[in-house]
């Protein structure tokens, strides 16, 4: 599998990002700065987190509309897998690739905490690792992970099975005591219609390695090496 | 007078007024400082020049009260590549890698601007690191507030934690580690200390002496505004009720400016343009060309029409002494300025070549081709007023005799008390909000003894703590400045690290009163002797005095940072325990030592006594036994005893697992409260599952080492079989009293 991490002024957790997917794939994947370069050919694009443009206007708004973006849009249209993360999520929200909105943690603080995820489906290219209902955990990092659509739109994910993370407590049950944002209905992670762009807030780059103190998030990454290898 | 001492009095800046001895008083020069710098000039100051002479000689860029017995603290040894001096210190940590730290104090601005006065001590300190070519990968903090019934702590708290992590978050590096404590003695000056650590290649570290005669002077970053202007001043002098009228002297942080300014310097630091960097700190343009000159022995002319300002109309004085964030200086090697720029560019940064370097030796302002200042350098630096300030030596207090305190006979209410108090209580509430993990290294994160990030793709880490035992240094300041540096360096040993090396941040009052300075000398000689035992050098520091208000001043407060290297992270413990059954070891003796203690101060409501004896050549002896048993493999995790003494600390191993702990009866001949809670130094909590092996192996190095107790699979922490409290009520304890206090309804008056 090959992948290339998006760059822009303020990402910051790029270097996260590369170990995760060098110990999945073995590959070290490209770095691209979001103007003035060529998105390499990839079958991974990834959006990591950060604070692209310091969000000084809403978070992801400013780099929605990078010069790169069109490009990241054109080949998620044609069917290039697309890993959104936290800042990268809400920047993919803003650009009109996945639905919904990430607004201000309803403790309006900032929280970095491990967090249980229940996966909601076991899907290709992402979670075909995981077993539906199996709890992972992994770490949130942000200010803006609350998750936000209408009730339509909710309910249209919901039915169409494209809700693939919710917080839940380590047993998967759920409840607002383990919902570190406010996000609406638990949602955590969600996909695009097609099912080749996910979004999510936390960052399961993050644990990847027993010496880092768990390897819960590195099934996402042998699962996308395994669904993308050439 | 010599020739090259007096030049033209140049044209004066626009509606600058002349100099008056209320306006040398406001710039908080005594006359007779004044005197020195009519002297040296040869004529009266212009206001731009009487403005840049104010803040060299100001106690934080000159360290005048202070430097006397900084001098006496030992700065060298096998690791030190670069000792204090420059903007960080820089340490050889092997591999062909050098860890570049230091900690600065932001406290005058985040009492008046908490928010933005925490997050600009943060980049200020993250600039300090990069501008010698390292990328920062951990951040640090020591913060110390008032008496939490004070109407300003709260927000204070809040506004600070917010702050530095609004910053360094963006930033996107780890802040993994911190102390945060109350005391009323902090209501009306807070300490806000940030530490940073940074990793360059060991050939590849910049510095700020200026060489090359002709080549260009370079102004990068953010553009220079009227904010800030005389912030090194203003830390200079003491609080009054009015203080908060100088809200506008604080400076407004730019996190993400620095990133990129961060990116860009270390993009360019790769190749080989750069002659000479200097970040624009405090006192910003002025201190940083005057100390690249200096320590080059050149002079500079600058051209300040060149500098990217915010607004227009700024006079000389303003742009001189704005403090503006996010800003560097740079000497650049002829022909490679288009390179420089493209980089710059690239990341949208503002870059402007304001001056050159030249042979005269002196500074030379020029604005609308007129000169508007001209004063040599090398006085502005050396020429800084240094005192021998007259001091009084803190009386050693009385020792305070156990038995004949009346305490209550509860330990295990005691206990729950101890852990819900506001300095021994959780502070997840404080690091949840800084990211600790981004850049994906972090081993051990906050709430531990010391954190440990790996180092490139491992196996080897650094460790990384600060500490501080203000109350001690308040009994007897010899003692504390040891303690403070003793305690870092158990942290460190506390995962499993070798110490290697500290900085300081020393916080005190006005040392212009003997008590005070007498204070400052007892902390430095203690921490000078407890650096030198411990072969732990002093490779950087900050020193932040006049922290009082109305005559009050804080308790002294000799910050320690420190960084130990873990040669395998595999092998690093922390304070949890891994199993139900493992045995519970106490190395080192405990005497029973109360006073000074948090449990005198918190049970009992006196804060009295001598503090704890530190004992240095045990200290050496318990921490290098611990350190090689944590290596070998032979305990499962470890804690240092500090605060609180034994029962908490074995409390908070027993939480951090989620396991229970039976312990035995207190050991014979003490008072049952001094052997829980007493603060004797040099001792550890191990964890293990072969406890023979450990106390035989103690016995041969005669070392003292007994075991305790058993963790248990219940969930409660027993005392003799009989007293009982369950891990629920102490972790509500434990974790409650902060969340609590920072969500209280606000009090209506």
């Amino acid at each position: 599998m090959k992948s290339a991490i998006v760059v822009f002024p303020g990402t910051n957790r790029e270097r996260d990002m590369a170990l995760a997917l060098r110990r999945a794939t073995g590959r070290d994947p490209a770095i691209v700065w979001h103007s003035g370069e060529a998105l390499p050919k990839v079958d991974l694009i990834v959006l990591p987190g950060g604070f692209a443009h310091g969000d000084y206007l809403r978070c992801g708004a400013m780099a929605a509309h990078s010069p790169i973006m069109a490009e990241v849009k054109k080949r998620a249209d044609r069917g290039v897998t697309v890993l959104a993360v936290c800042n990268g999520f809400q920047a993919a929200c803003e650009a009109g690739m996945l639905p919904g909105v990430l607004m201000p943690n309803v403790c309006l603080q900032f929280v970095c905490r491990d967090v249980h995820l229940r996966v909601e489906r076991s899907v290709r290219p992402f979670t075909g690792r995981y077993n539906a209902g199996t709890v992972i955990r992994v770490p949130v990092a942000h200010h803006d992970g609350n998750y936000y659509a209408d009730k339509e739109t909710l309910d249209r994910l919901e039915g169409e099975g494209r809700v693939i993370f919710r917080y839940s407590a380590p047993d998967g049950t759920l409840g607002d005591a383990h919902n570190p944002n406010g996000s609406a209905r638990h949602i955590a992670g969600v996909v695009n219609a097609k099912g080749n762009v996910l979004g999510m807030m936390p960052h399961p780059e993050d644990l990847v390695d027993p010496v880092m103190g768990g390897t819960d998030g590195l099934g996402l990454f042998q699962g996308l090496a395994e669904s993308l290898a050439a | 007078m010599t020739a090259s001492a007096k030049s033209k009095t140049p044209t004066h800046g626009r509606n600058e007024p002349t100099i008056t001895p209320e306006i040398v008083r406001e710039h908080g020069l005594k006359p007779e400082e004044y005197d020195r710098v009519v002297q040296f000039m040869g004529r009266e100051p212009t206001m731009v020049e009487l403005g840049i002479v104010s803040v060299m000689w100001s106690e934080h860029c000159s360290y005048k009260s202070s430097r006397r017995w900084l001098k006496t603290l030992p700065t060298s040894g096998k690791v030190v590549i670069q000792g204090p001096g420059e903007n960080a210190g820089v340490i050889d940590i092997g591999g062909g890698l050098a860890a570049v730290f230091k900690m600065e104090s932001h406290n005058h601005p985040s009492f008046i601007e908490p928010y933005q006065g925490a997050a600009t001590g943060v980049g200020g300190i993250m600039r300090d690191v990069f501008t010698m070519g390292a990328r920062p990968v951990a951040n640090l903090n020591a913060l110390r507030f008032g008496d939490p019934k004070h109407p300003k702590t709260r927000h204070l708290v809040g506004g600070v934690v917010a702050g530095i992590g609004g910053y360094g978050n963006c930033m996107g590096v780890p802040t993994v580690a911190g102390e945060c404590n109350f005391h009323a003695a902090y209501s009306g000056n807070i300490l806000v200390n940030a530490m940073t650590v940074g990793i360059a290649s060991k050939d590849r570290i910049f510095y700020s002496a200026a060489a090359g005669v002709g080549n260009q002077v370079v102004y990068v970053g953010a553009k220079t505004g009227r904010d800030g202007i005389h912030g090194a001043t203003m830390a200079s002098a003491e609080f009054s009720d009015d203080s908060e009228a100088k809200r506008p002297t604080v400076q407004v942080g730019d996190p993400f400016t620095e990133k990129l300014l961060l990116e860009a310097c270390l993009e360019l630091m790769a190749t080989d343009a750069i002659v000479a960097i200097q970040d624009m700190g405090a006192a910003g343009l002025t201190c940083s060309s005057v100390e690249m000159a200096d320590k080059g022995g050149l002079g500079v002319e600058l051209d300040l029409d060149k500098v990217p300002v915010r607004e227009t109309h700024m006079t000389p004085y303003e742009i001189m002494l704005s403090e503006s964030q996010e800003r560097m200086l740079m000497v650049l090697k002829p022909g490679r300025e288009d390179m420089a720029r493209k980089v710059f560019q690239k990341y949208e940064l503002d870059f402007a070549v304001v001056g050159h370097l030249t042979t005269t030796g002196r500074l030379i302002l020029k604005q609308g081709g007129k000169v508007v200042g001209d004063m040599p350098v090398k006085p502005l630096v050396e020429q800084a007023p240094l005192y021998d300030r007259p001091f009084v030596e803190t009386k050693a207090p009385a020792v305070i005799d156990t038995k004949t305190l009346q305490v209550p006979s509860d330990i295990l209410g005691s206990l729950k008390r101890l852990l819900g108090s506001p300095d021994l209580c959780s502070k997840r509430w404080i690091w949840e909000q800084y990211d600790h993990l981004v850049r994906g290294d972090t081993v051990i994160r906050p709430g531990g003894d010391a954190a440990v990030v790996r180092l490139g793709d491992g196996p080897k880490g650094l460790a990384v703590t600060s500490d501080c035992t203000p109350r001690y240094c308040q009994a007897h300041p010899k003692t504390g400045g040891a303690q403070a540096v003793a305690e870092a360096w158990r942290n460190l040993t506390s995962v499993g690290a070798d110490p290697l090396a500290v900085t300081d941040n020393l916080n005190f009052g006005n040392p212009e009163k003997p008590a005070i300075m007498g204070q400052i000398v007892g902390c430095i000689q203690g921490m000078g002797e407890a650096c030198r035992a411990l072969d732990f050098p002093v490779v950087s520091g900050n020193v932040s005095l006049y922290n009082e208000t109305n005559g009050e001043a804080i308790l002294p407060t000799p910050v320690i940072g420190a960084v130990g290297l873990v040669p395998d992270i595999a092998r690093c413990v922390t304070i949890a325990p891994k199993r139900a059954g493992e045995t519970l070891i106490l190395i080192g003796v405990t005497q029973g030592w109360i006073g000074a203690s948090v449990y005198l101060r918190e049970i009992l409501g006196r804060e009295e006594g001598a503090p704890p004896p530190v004992d240095l050549a045990a200290e050496k002896r318990n921490g290098d036994f611990v350190r090689t048993a944590i290596r070998a493999g032979r305990v499962s995790a470890c804690h240092d005893l500090s605060d609180g003494g034994l029962l908490v600390a074995a409390a908070e191993m027993a939480l951090a697992a989620n396991l229970g702990l039976n312990l035995d009866p207190a050991q014979a001949g003490l008072p049952e409260f001094a052997w829980w809670f007493g603060e004797d130094q040099a001792r550890y909590l191990v964890s293990t599952s072969d406890p023979g092996a450990l106390i035989k192996e103690a016995a041969k190095s005669g070392i003292s080492a007994k075991g305790l107790g058993t963790f248990t699979a219940a969930s409660a922490l027993t005392l003799q079989g009989a007293q009982s409290i369950s891990l629920d009520e102490l972790r509500r304890a434990h974790e409650g009293w902060l969340p609590a206090y920072m969500s209280a309804p606000v009090a209506k008056g």
